[in-house]
Parts: C-alpha cells; structure tokens; sequence
C-alpha cells in the first residue's frame, strides 16, 4: 500500500475543556474518496475543521503528505495549504466578487501565472463543474447548488491533491445532489484528486464512498471504517447497521 | 521541503532544437513551472511562419495549469489561422484537454454582467434610490408611530428585557467615552476663549460661553454624534446581519412585526439613554471648562455664580428636550437601516455606513430646525 495521504495519529480534539473526539487515528490514501459520517453533534465538522487546519489537535498529530499541519508555520504552512483545497458547508464564495474572481484569488496568491492565464485556468475551473457560462456572475445571482459547485471550482483552484468537501449536499434537491457526486467521481476519476467529505447524505454516501468512519458522541471515537455497503450489511454493531438502514434508534420510539 | 526542490529540478522546458519540425514541451507543468515558458510559448506561435507543432513526449506531469497552457496555445494558434497539433500527449490529459473546446472557454464571458452606469442613468437611479428611500422612511416613520401608541396602550407588547440590555450598552456603557470627549471639549472651548476674552478684560464670562454653548448645542450634539457613530451603527449592523441571516423573514414568517421585535425596545432604550447621557455630558463638560479656569486662578465659587447667573432653566431644557430627538433619530434610522439591508456581508457594512451618514445628517438638520424654532419661542 502506498504512503497515506492523511495521517491522522491519536487525535484529540477539544474545545477547550470540552472534548469532542478522544485518541482516534485513521489515514486516508492517495486518491480515494473517504467520507466521514456520523449523526449530528458528533464532531464531523470539528474533525473536519483540524483536518484543514483551522484548530490545532489537543493531542496527537495530523500529517498532510508527511507533513504536522498544525505544527507547520509560514511558509511550511503556505506550501501545505496549497496541496488542500477546501469546500465550505456555506459555499463560502466571497459575494462582492464575481464567480471568476473567486476562483482566480487563490492563483493570484499563490502563483505567478500572468492576467490571461489566470482567467483562463479559473475559467476552465469553472467550466469542469458546470459552470463556464456564469463566470461572469455574482454569487448572489445563482442557485444553491451552483453556488456549492462554484466553491469546488474555487478550492480546485490550485490543483489540490486533497478536497475536503463540508456537506456538499446538504440543503440541495436530489438531482443537483447527484450532480455533486457525478461532478466528485469525475473529478476523482480525471484528475486523480483524494476527497474527503463529510456528509449524512446516504445516497451520496453510496454513491461516492470508497470508505467511511462513523464517529461516536457516545465514545468520542470512530464507531465502524469500512465500505458503506459492509456496515449496513454486516457490521457487528447495531447502532452502525441502523444508521445505513435509516432506522430510528429503539430508545427514541416513544 | 523536498518536494519543492523536485519540483524546482524538474521545471518545465519548451524549446526547439536545430532542424526539429517541432517544439518539445518537457518537465513539470505546473502552476509553479508554467508562468516561465507561458510568454516564450505564445511567442513561438506568433512567430510561427506555418503550422505549429508541439510534442509532449518529455512531459512528465501536467495539471491543470499545464492544460490551460496548452489551451491557450491552440487558441493563440486557431486566432492567426495557423494549424495546431499536440503529439505523444499522455491520454489523461488528452481527455482533460478535450473537454474544452475553444468555443468553451471564451474568456469574453467573464466580464461581470453589470455594466458601468452612464452618467445620466447614474443621476437617474441616484433620483429613484433617493425616492425610494424617502417613502420607506415616511413608511417606518408610520410604523413606529403605531408601535409607539400600541407600546402605551399595552406596556408588555415590546420586549422591556431587551431595552435595558441595549439601555447599558447604549448608556451605562458610553459613560467613559462621552465623558472625556466632553471633558475635552469644555476644556477646549475654555482654552481658545480665555485668550482673546483677557484682551478685554473679559475672561471671566469665558464661563457664559462654556456653559451656554454645551447646554444649549454641543452637549447635546456631541452625545448624539458619539451615539450615532456608537450605537447606530451597532444596531443597523446587528438587525443587518439578522437580515441576511433570513432571521427577519422568520420573524415575519411567525407575524412578529420586526419593529415591535427590534426596533422599538431599541429605540424607546435610547430616547430614554440619550437625555440621560446629555445631563452628565453637560456636566462634564462645564467641569473641563472650570477646570481652565481655577487653573487660571479663579475661585470655583466665581465661577458657579457667573455660571448660575449666566444660565437660565430654558438653556438646559432646550438641550435636553432636543437631545431626546436626536436619541430617537439616531436609534430609528440605525434600526432603519439594518431592516434596509440587502444580501451579502458587503450590504451589512453599506448599511452601517448609511446609518452613521444619516443619523449625523439628520442630526445637524434637526439641530438646525430646533434653533430656529427656538428662536421664534424666544427660549
């Protein structure tokens, strides 16, 4: 097996006192599409926040392509941050920049392609996701969905090697959900890119998952890793096989 | 760290050897290695007397930087009628590359949709805005008219929980600010007045102008500024963002009126916070003045009996009865604006902007009708 492109070794993560996620460690390889699931309140989104970055780890240690993340500073930390490439749960556009604008930002940071080359590679961003003909608009003036798919085109920006997608579908109608998971195979399939989402959706689950964890509340831990279509069918744990079935928890039927 | 050295040995290369048909395009094309051979590659085109050639044989990766490259060298070659071809190009980027067609990617798209206004279009939709503008003001006037006798009739229908939160902000909590600025303005005024006032052996009455101008005029315009430019804005930047938080539309959505909800508790809290704020600032400012003068010699009790002879109940009353005005002005269009506010995070900071503008506006407007109808009444 290759070296993991994500390396995350005993990870605690905490909110100051408030520990969300105790000592759990998994890794992600190169090119796969690794989702990370669980119900609501169960840190996937803390999880997701100190993959990127955002929050230093408590304790342990979270290496992107060998490298601490949360340990890296300046220009360590730059070089890191150009490998990744995140999508928010909000879309996260900037609304004073029109759609081109925001794919180009990153590029105008970080590189130095010249005007004409910036344009046309934001373009071109934009037209994998769908979007080639709205380069022009503001984020206030296109759906939800697009938005989502505008905000992928921003965080491929710089030909990332990992995508961290927060709730690609959450908020969106089933056809332009599947959409995202047609545009996230392609993706995947054409450029080689790692993605790592997190998600409830079950049906995009199905559709795009290599593996999953399922986070615990209950145990701060990860409940079940494995293919979604062997934990629903032959997970020991219940609670795992529930979730998958969409089956209520026999405590909560009142 | 070793990844970028690799990345520096293996830079890209476009060159073409003595004899060669064609160009070789070698190394890594990335977004760090493209923009060296970007220029030398375009010029190669145009410089081109017949069809180009490019061979990729000695590519070693292409991302997307690397395609876009290659795109805009075809484009480059289609615009001058030159024809175009890419040999031993890897299949993966072969695909990638056949997913945008010239036609896909025409850069004219990109311009932003809206068009810079003319200049008469400009007069035109600054004429409307201003329209526009005017009626919701008449309009919120009206409502907060009707919140006003609904509140007295029916003292529980606004949120009094809310009014002393923003009673403290908006009062208890610019007590430090409103004192020094009025401190220093009394000390001020005391300073440049004593001077000229001595010439003529007048410096005694420097107490006559302090005290008369910061009870009938800056006590209560310096309060209402600090507030305007404090707590308006706060509050058109509070319901702002609960505007493009959809929080308003929920409110609307349960039949709350988001002026009775917002609006009223914030403006009854300062109308009753302003006069309040006026007394100390009035205050301290007459002590900053005094302060000149026993540092000039005079004797406090000289200065209390020029100031009590100089000063009749109407000058204080005329500033604290437009003081409550400038309260209610500054909450109502702060409030005002925060409901005016469109989407996005740019329409929050227009509508802060809008509101300290217009609150200081309105303010020094009011500040003018009170002077003179005040003058007719003779107060």
């Amino acid at each position: 097996m290759s070296t993991p492109i994500i390396d995350v070794r005993d990870v605690t993560a905490a909110y100051g006192d408030d520990t969300i996620l105790e000592d759990i460690s998994f890794t992600v390889e190169p090119g796969e599409k690794f989702i990370i699931l669980g119900g609501s309140g169960c840190g996937k989104s803390t999880l997701l926040k100190h993959l990127i970055g955002l929050y230093p780890p408590a304790k342990g240690q979270i290496l992107i392509e060998d490298k601490d993340i949360a340990a890296a500073e300046g220009e360590d930390r730059r070089a890191i941050l150009r490998r990744i490439g995140v999508m928010y749960q909000s879309g996260a556009l900037f609304g004073s920049m029109t759609l081109l604008e925001n794919v180009r930002l990153p590029m105008e940071e970080f590189t130095e392609l010249p005007p004409d080359a910036r344009d046309l590679l934001a373009l071109m961003k934009l037209h994998l996701v769908g979007l080639g003909d709205f380069a022009g608009s503001l984020p206030s003036e296109i759906s939800g969905g697009m938005q989502k798919r505008a905000a992928i085109a921003r965080a491929m920006a710089l030909d990332p090697a990992v995508l961290f997608l927060d709730e690609p579908s959450a908020g969106l109608d089933p056809i332009t959900s599947a959409e995202i998971d047609a545009l996230i195979l392609r993706l995947n399939e054409a450029l080689g890119i790692t993605f790592v989402i997190v998600t409830h959706e079950l049906a995009s689950v199905y559709a795009t998952a290599d593996r999953v964890i399922m986070l615990d509340k209950e145990t701060k831990g990860i409940l079940a890793e494995g293919r979604p279509q062997d934990l629903r069918d032959h997970s020991d744990v219940d609670r795992v096989r529930r979730f998958f079935r969409r089956e209520v928890e026999p405590k909560e039927e009142k | 760290m070793s990844e970028r050295v690799a990345r520096e040995s293996h830079a890209a290369t476009f060159s073409k050897e003595e004899g060669d048909d064609s160009w070789s395009i070698g190394g890594r094309l990335d977004a760090d290695s493209v923009p060296a051979i970007w220029t030398s590659g375009h010029e190669a085109v145009r410089q081109a007397k017949g069809p180009i050639a490019i061979d990729a044989a000695k590519l070693e990766y292409c991302d997307g930087a690397g395609v876009a490259l290659l795109c805009s060298l075809r484009t480059a070659a289609e615009a001058e009628k030159k024809a175009f071809e890419i040999r031993n190009l890897a299949d993966p980027i072969q695909i990638l590359l056949r997913q945008f067609p010239a036609e896909s990617i025409d850069l004219a798209k990109t311009k932003p949709h809206t068009r810079p206004l003319g200049w008469v279009e400009t007069i035109g939709k600054g004429a409307f805005t201003f329209g526009a503008d005017f009626v919701q003001q008449v309009e919120f006037a009206g409502q907060l008219a009707v919140g006003a006798v609904r509140t007295i009739r029916q003292p529980s229908s606004i949120r009094w929980g809310d009014a002393v939160v923003v009673f403290e902000k908006t009062g208890v909590q610019a007590l430090p600010i409103v004192g020094m600025i009025s401190f220093l303005m009394g000390f001020i005024m005391a300073f440049q007045s004593a001077i000229p006032l001595k010439t003529f052996g007048v410096d005694l009455f420097v107490v006559n102008l302090v005290s008369l101008a910061i009870l009938r005029e800056l006590g209560p315009l310096m309060t209402a500024i600090m507030l305007a430019g404090r707590s308006g804005s706060a509050f058109a930047a509070e319901i702002g963002t609960m505007k493009v938080n959809e929080e308003i539309n929920a409110l609307d959505t349960m039949g709350i009126d988001p002026t009775r909800f917002l609006a009223m508790p914030r403006i009854a809290a300062t109308v009753v916070a302003t006069p309040l704020l006026t007394i100390y600032a009035d205050l301290v400012g007459i002590a900053g003045g005094f302060a000149v003068m026993m540092l000039m010699g005079f004797p406090a009790v000289t200065l209390w009996n020029q100031m009590v002879s100089a000063v009749a109940l109407g000058d204080v009353m005329s500033g604290l009865i437009k003081s409550v005005a400038f309260g209610f002005l500054v909450a109502s269009i702060g409030c005002l604006r925060g409901l005016q506010t469109r989407a996005g995070a740019a329409a929050v900071g227009d509508s802060t902007t809008r509101s300290v503008v217009s609150g200081i506006f309105l303010i020094i407007l009011t500040d003018a009708v009170f002077s003179v109808v005040f003058y007719f009444l003779k107060i």
